[in-house]
């Protein structure tokens, strides 16, 4: 398939957009590399999630419609983010009169990784990066979007991001010893259920700190901010980078 | 109105649809049962021994109170079965024969004639356990397959000790029941 | 109390949380040790799925059946539409009986129906048989976890109670030891007993035979020397046939503690000569989840406790934490179709990652079950987005360094994120957390600038 055949749109999380406008920027720039025609759709808005997520899912109608009524026109619709997908695929109110381009939409709606692997089918990507990796797979991409194999199935192992990681020169993916506990960022959790929130934080940054890690990356820029946060606080040095940022990085 | 009538008025009030049950395909079993069968046993916490090892632990009078439902070890049994089972609850030794053994975990099928008393296993301080190396199967589903409609009015799988963890999760061996299991394989 | 408020409590024991953190984790990781060596476990997964599928759409007639088998082998069925019938039935048994003390074992819908204290109020001594159970009887407490009731004690702790109530030698916290003078103390229980009660894993309607599985073979030594074996069961442990018992034993004891069977597995199908058998079915608010069918296989559960074990949430806030009969991901759902306002907070205590939904061995749907009923939460209890704001905002001014970035923040995200992320939030996100640096410009503003 020649991506540049196909029209795609950026899906750019709000918190991205506002917090880090360079995720974006990588996100948009490695899909250009990758031969993509994109386009970043000016009138986007939140998505919704956090409101569904605290229990207002029904209040979201207006942002779904929203979204649908955005989106609908593209080939793909592509996102840094595994959360803000399965929100979109799974957790929005069924939107009366956009039935249709709502079920198109679910199967046009893609997470980055997922996007390269499944729909532009890149095998390898080749390039430098000579760090040690750290990889945090977010729980709704990874066990809601099935982007890697989860640890508690009894499955053959994969993952979707660390396909496009493998092959960069020098990279050295950390082996963690719990490969996909939640960090516990999760939403409104992070704030109504603090003490917990900051506690897991803190034990997946040991998982990769003890490991040697020196560059934390992930598909969910909203762990990383949350990660990034504790460990800032706590002096904890480590870096954070969003894997578009590295996948981005390492082509050029 | 009765709550059993209650109970099935409100659940047939629901005129949920029936669902299909699933048929269970056959699944590969170990090509190895009786290596498999003893591996379980041990993880479990049993232990392997010849019967020529029972019988000279038990000449040896390790076990002074011996209760035997097997046969071959009629000559060492001292102890009558009671009517009460409290009246065994000094037993040091019950010798039972197993109907079957599971290669997957270990487990022995025993019903009410092979035990002689529901308590018998339980009660005593240590339960050796006769079982005929041909009868093993390799996982659950073909046990049940051998215990078919049986109709003793008890049956019960053991597969090792009387254990615990619920201290500190530290395995202790010997909670309520029999401290021991000595499989012998004949 | 909030679930919140109860965890932060449990974290406060950084050692303690730790401990309960890695201990839990251990559990997890033999249970995903064990359910790699079959092949077939996820085929398992949903066999049994599959075949409780089949038990909820027709429970009615297998209940009858099993009565009916039941009643042929002897076996003297009762129903209970509510806790309350379900303690006077076993009290009337008991009166019957003339019998003034039982022994207990494992049985979380004894817990759910607080036989304990109803029973004792009645003049009546329950000793709970199983080691952690008893241990945690002692202290008056229930148990944190349905599968290992006293995960939250350390050694000491028992020790300490050993030594008050068991006369154990000050400071001794060997295991082997403490749980050898239990034997002696409960062995002495076990022969006094007129009545043994237990709970039930498996009840089979094909044959009217029920199933108890344990290690410590407590339910056993009850039942055997006692007269009276009272079983009490939850009415959805039904399964069709007795072949179904392979799949479900296959998987309940790799995923409760990762071992591949219960060292007992007990087939109850009709009393000893000269003795008595009763069983007890309790609904307790189960035909009204069977009713939501949202909920509906929340009722597939077979309390293997991995859900417990796997939660990153429940690990490091314990199982006191949830204030419910069963803790952990599974109670948050069943709970609250017990008493909506009572487990309101229970279905937020979830970053909703899903590990328990993939590590639940009759694949419960359970993380969006969690979200399901934050739904009906918000619903039934008439919040509005702003008005959950206003309850939670405790003044974002407050707080210096959210007031600081409040301006600019405020912009961005008024238009993005609702008010239940933006007040109260910062002032809490930002407690042990840094902020994101705010860049100069957005992304939408970049974009515009070099891209259009």
């Amino acid at each position: 398939m020649k991506p540049d055949s196909l029209h795609i749109a950026l899906f750019i999380p709000c918190y991205v957009d506002q917090f880090y406008p360079k995720v974006g920027i990588a996100t948009l720039e490695l899909l250009e590399k990758l031969g993509c025609k994109v386009s970043y759709p000016q009138g986007q808005t939140c998505c919704g999630q956090p409101m569904a997520n605290a229990g207002f899912e029904r209040n979201t109608v207006g942002t779904t419609r929203h979204f649908i009524e955005i989106f609908k026109d593209y080939d793909y619709v592509v996102a840094p983010s595994g959360s803000c997908v399965l929100h979109v695929k799974e957790h929005t109110p069924a939107i009366p009169e956009l039935e249709k381009e709502q079920a198109e939409l679910h199967h046009k709606v893609y997470e980055l990784t997922e996007f390269i692997t499944d729909v532009l089918k890149v095998e390898r990507i080749d390039g430098s990066y000579p760090h040690r990796v750290g990889y945090h797979a977010s729980c709704h991409g990874q066990r809601g979007l099935r982007l890697a194999s989860s640890s508690e199935l009894n499955e053959k192992p994969f993952s979707k991001a660390r396909k496009l990681l493998e092959n960069l020169v020098g990279l050295e993916w950390i082996e963690l010893t719990r490969t996909d506990e939640c960090c516990g960022f999760g939403g409104t959790f992070a704030v109504t259920e603090e003490a917990l929130s900051i506690q897991m934080g803190k034990d997946r940054l040991e998982d990769h700190l003890v490991h040697g890690a020196e560059i934390l990356t992930g598909g969910d820029m909203s762990c990383i901010m949350h990660l990034q946060g504790i460990a800032s606080r706590n002096k904890q040095t480590l870096q954070f980078k969003h894997i578009a940022e590295i996948l981005n990085e390492a082509i050029s | 109105m009765s709550s059993r009538s209650e109970i099935l008025g409100k659940i047939k009030s629901l005129k949920l649809v029936e669902k299909p049950l699933p048929e269970s395909p056959a699944f590969a079993v170990s090509p190895n049962l009786e290596e498999s069968f003893v591996r379980s046993i041990l993880s479990n916490k049993g232990e392997i021994w010849t019967i020529q090892e029972l019988e000279g632990k038990i000449r040896s009078g390790t076990f002074s109170k011996v209760y035997s439902k097997v046969s071959e070890f009629e000559s060492f049994s001292n102890q009558e079965l009671p009517s009460d089972p409290h009246e065994f609850a000094d037993l040091d030794l019950a010798i039972l024969r197993g109907q079957f053994g599971v290669a997957e975990n270990g487990a022995i099928w025993l019903e009410d004639a092979d035990l002689g008393l529901r308590a018998v296993p339980f009660i005593t301080e240590h339960l050796a356990i006769l079982l005929d190396r041909n009868q093993l199967v390799g996982n659950m589903h073909e046990a049940y397959q051998k215990v078919g409609m049986a109709e003793s009015g008890f049956g019960l799988f053991i597969a090792g000790p009387s254990k615990t963890a619920d201290i500190e999760q530290s395995l202790v061996i010997g909670a309520h029941g029999a401290k021991s299991l000595l499989l012998v394989l004949v | 109390m909030s679930h919140s408020v109860q965890a932060a409590e449990f974290l406060q024991d950084a050692a303690k949380s730790k401990w309960h953190d890695e201990t839990l984790w251990f559990v997890r990781d033999k249970r995903d040790k064990i359910s790699h060596t079959i092949p077939e476990w996820e085929e398992l997964r949903e066999l049994a799925s599959k075949i409780k599928d089949n038990v909820l759409g027709n429970l009615d007639t297998y209940l009858e059946d099993f009565e009916r088998n039941a009643t042929k082998n002897d076996i003297k069925v009762h129903w209970a539409k509510d806790a309350q019938e379900h303690n006077a039935i076993v009290l009337s048994i008991l009166q019957e009986k003339n019998c003034k003390a039982i022994v207990k074992s494992k049985s979380i819908l004894t817990e759910e129906c607080h036989l304990n204290p109803y029973l004792e109020k009645s003049g009546i001594e329950v000793v709970d048989t199983d080691l952690g159970e008893r241990i945690v009887q002692f202290l008056n407490q229930p148990p944190s976890h349905i599968v290992l009731p006293a995960i939250h004690l350390k050694k000491g702790e028992i020790s300490d109670l050993f030594h008050e109530k068991l006369h154990t030698e000050k400071g001794n916290e060997d295991p082997t030891y403490l749980t050898q003078a239990a034997r002696i103390h409960l062995r002495e229980k076990f022969l006094g007993a007129k009545v043994a009660i237990t709970g039930v894993n498996f009840g089979v309607a094909e044959t009217g035979e029920f199933v108890v599985c344990t290690n410590e073979g407590n339910a056993d030594m009850g039942v055997h020397l006692a007269d009276v074996h009272i079983a009490c069961m939850g009415i959805e442990k039904i399964i069709p046939k007795r072949e179904h018992l392979s799949v479900f034993l296959r998987l309940l004891a790799r995923s409760a503690t990762g071992q591949s069977i219960t060292n007992y597995t007990s087939h109850f199908r009709s009393p000893a000569p000269g003795r008595e058998t009763h069983i007890i079915l309790v609904d307790n608010g189960r035909t009204a989840q069977l009713g939501r069918e949202t909920f509906r296989n929340s009722l597939k559960c077979i309390r293997c406790g991995a859900c417990m074990n796997t939660c990153p949430i429940y690990r490091r806030s314990g199982g006191f934490s949830y204030e419910s009969t069963v803790p952990g991901p599974i109670g948050s759902i069943l709970s609250p179709g017990l008493d909506l306002k009572k487990y309101s907070t229970l279905p937020f205590a979830s970053t909703l990652c899903g590990s328990c939904t993939d590590v639940c061995p009759v694949k419960i749907n359970i993380h969006e079950q969690l979200y399901a009923w934050r739904q009906e939460i918000t619903k039934a209890q008439g919040i509005s987005p702003k008005s959950l704001s206003m309850k939670l905002g405790n003044g974002i001014f407050k707080s210096p360094l959210a007031y600081k970035i409040s301006g600019t923040l405020m912009r961005a995200a008024l238009k993005t994120l609702p008010d239940s992320l933006l007040y109260n939030p910062l002032n809490a996100y930002g407690k042990s957390r840094d902020l994101p640096e705010l860049p100069k410009e957005s992304f939408k503003d970049w974009y515009k600038k070099n891209r259009e």
